[in-house]
């Protein structure tokens, strides 16, 4: 069953003034518990804003968007238990950290479920935990970290209120490259271990090559394309044309067809890379 | 919500208005305001009403604008309205009375004009924003104050802080907005509660935004200093202030208006 329904969803900011923009066009869509789901797209290209509308932020002007097959906007009493249990960490998370250590910081949200002190102890340890925060880091002030360090504290802040969907936005803009690595494994690994929902945007693709099971693009507020990943990047020309950064794995398997070699262009790891080619060369008996 | 706020919002344009000079445009501005004030009779308020919404119209400026401008100091007109009602005591016998309350034509007559000044005011000095680019405004007011170096006063400082705080009013807004929906992801209640949860609610969005801001100026600071910034000796302008046909012909029609309204003061019956 899907645990997010998206239907018919529509929305324009600075509706009816000059300057309106259409940012979501009658969007259709259905996420199945437990997938990561990655989310590509231009810059404006509405990723943002469907993902506010994900956990209420966001009222729809059109369209419903249903969580366990309920609408969420069917009693505004219960919006609150939807951002609980659909947890959405914004880009450049680390700006919204404000208490005195970093252990309260990632209280902030179990608090606020107003659950029982051990449990919420439970849950920053937990969540700590997953993200890579040491013991000693719970104790610092949260202004004392490096960007990279805040970044996984105000992730695991969302974390520690166990959301069965886990939506982020771009969590890796602006980090180098082990940062990169670090928190999209730690994503990975929370989502392997908890069997949670994950929705990741990310304007790189080879991010979302490496991780997401299913992939979503966008395109001027329209869903391009929704499926599994190995799909999309059957697609790789067409995306590559939208200009849609596509893996360099891809584009040397696209290079290489052009070459005039019959190869599937599917290609968007390094591990498939290499046993596309090793079937390639068993078909053509090693001849190349 | 919080990106609602249209008061020092700036439309971009290519009218008569736009073009002005941004000099005149805050001493008609200022003018305009103090001559509301001096306008005590019908024809004169008309005048101003009549004004403002010419201007509107020349600087194509939407009147959906000006409604969305007043709506935030609604609460003050009500406030002017019902304190001057009851407050205001005329002669002769109230139009009304109910045990202590006493209504009087005069106070009606006084509500009805304060009313009007409120609403002329606002949207004539929103329209000093909306048709003047932040820039414009300051490098208008700096030139302004000039006289006023003689007594060693810093002028420029004051113009360059100016331009930061009106650059920087959308940038927190928007800030503001996205800890706000930041806080609300974890759970944050904002808008319920008693009067010291609303005031602690407050905390988990202050202190990241007053944190921003002071990174921001860091930054800013560091970015003028990079380009040789060192206050306004010396400095030159990009764009010179000329004064243009168009400045003079809407200067006189401006003086014109305004000799207009005073004269009215004379010729009809003051209502208050």
């Amino acid at each position: 069953m899907s645990v997010l329904k998206i239907e018919n969803l529509s929305y324009t900011y600075n509706e009816g003034m000059p300057g309106a923009t259409k940012a979501l066009d009658n969007v259709n869509l259905e996420i199945e518990e437990g997938t990561f789901v990655g989310v590509i797209g231009h810059t404006g290209c509405g990723k943002s804003t469907l993902i506010s509308h994900l956990n209420g932020l966001t009222k729809p002007q059109q369209g419903a968007i249903y969580l366990d097959g309920k609408d969420i906007w069917k009693d505004y009493k219960d919006i609150r238990q939807v951002r609980f249990t659909v947890g959405l960490v914004f880009q450049y998370p680390e700006y919204q950290l404000f208490e005195e250590t970093v252990y309260k910081d990632i209280a902030f949200g179990p608090k606020n479920m107003g659950l029982k002190d051990e449990e919420i102890d439970k849950r920053v340890k937990m969540a700590a935990e997953f993200c890579g925060i040491t013991k000693e880091m719970l104790d610092a002030s949260p202004f004392d970290l490096s960007g990279g360090q805040k970044r996984r504290v105000a992730i695991a802040g969302i974390i520690a209120m166990q959301p069965r969907v886990l939506v982020l936005d771009e969590p890796c803009a602006g980090l180098d490259p082990e940062g990169r690595e670090q928190i999209l494994s730690q994503v990975k690994n929370y989502h392997l271990t908890t069997g949670g929902t994950v929705i990741l945007v990310s304007h790189s693709m080879e991010d979302i090559a490496n991780y997401a099971d299913k992939v979503l693009v966008m395109d001027s507020g329209k869903v391009y394309k929704y499926a599994p990943t190995e799909e999309i990047f059957q697609d790789a020309e067409n995306l590559s044309k939208m200009g849609l950064g596509i893996p360099d794995i891809t584009k040397v398997f696209l290079k290489l067809r052009e070459m005039g070699i019959d190869i599937n262009t599917d290609v968007y790891t390094i591990p498939y890379a290499i046993k596309t080619l090793l079937k390639y060369k068993d078909k053509n008996g090693g001849a190349k | 919500m919080l990106k609602d706020i249209t008061i020092g919002q700036h439309f971009p344009g290519n009218s008569p208005v736009h073009r002005l000079d941004s000099r005149i445009k805050i001493l008609v501005t200022i003018a305009y305001v103090v001559f509301l004030f001096l306008s005590n009779n019908v024809a004169g308020l008309v005048l101003n009403v009549v004004f403002v919404l010419a201007i509107y119209g020349l600087a194509k400026i939407p009147i959906k604008m000006l409604k969305k401008s007043l709506k935030p100091i609604l609460p003050i007109i009500l406030f002017t309205v019902i304190l001057n009602l009851f407050f205001i005591t005329g002669e002769g016998t109230p139009l009304f009375h109910l045990w202590k309350i006493n209504i009087y034509k005069e106070g009606i007559i006084f509500c009805i004009v304060m009313v009007i000044r409120i609403i002329c005011l606002i949207s004539g000095t929103s329209l000093l924003t909306y048709t003047t680019s932040p820039i414009e405004l300051t490098d208008g007011m700096e030139r302004l104050m000039k006289p006023l170096e003689l007594v060693k006063f810093p002028v420029h400082e004051m113009a360059m802080m100016m331009t930061i705080a009106l650059r920087f009013i959308p940038t927190l807004i928007e800030e503001t907005d996205k800890i706000i929906s930041a806080q609300k992801s974890r759970g944050a209640l904002l808008d319920s509660g008693n009067f010291t949860d609303r005031v602690k609610a407050l905390v988990p969005i202050l202190i990241p935004l007053f944190i921003s801001a002071f990174r921001r100026a860091d930054e800013l600071a560091t970015a003028m200093e990079c380009r040789c910034y060192h206050g306004g000796k010396g400095r030159t302008r990009l764009k010179q202030l000329k004064i243009t046909g168009n400045d003079i012909t809407i200067s006189i029609v401006c003086v014109v208006f305004f000799a207009v309204v005073l004269a009215t003061r004379f010729v009809f019956p003051s209502l208050i």
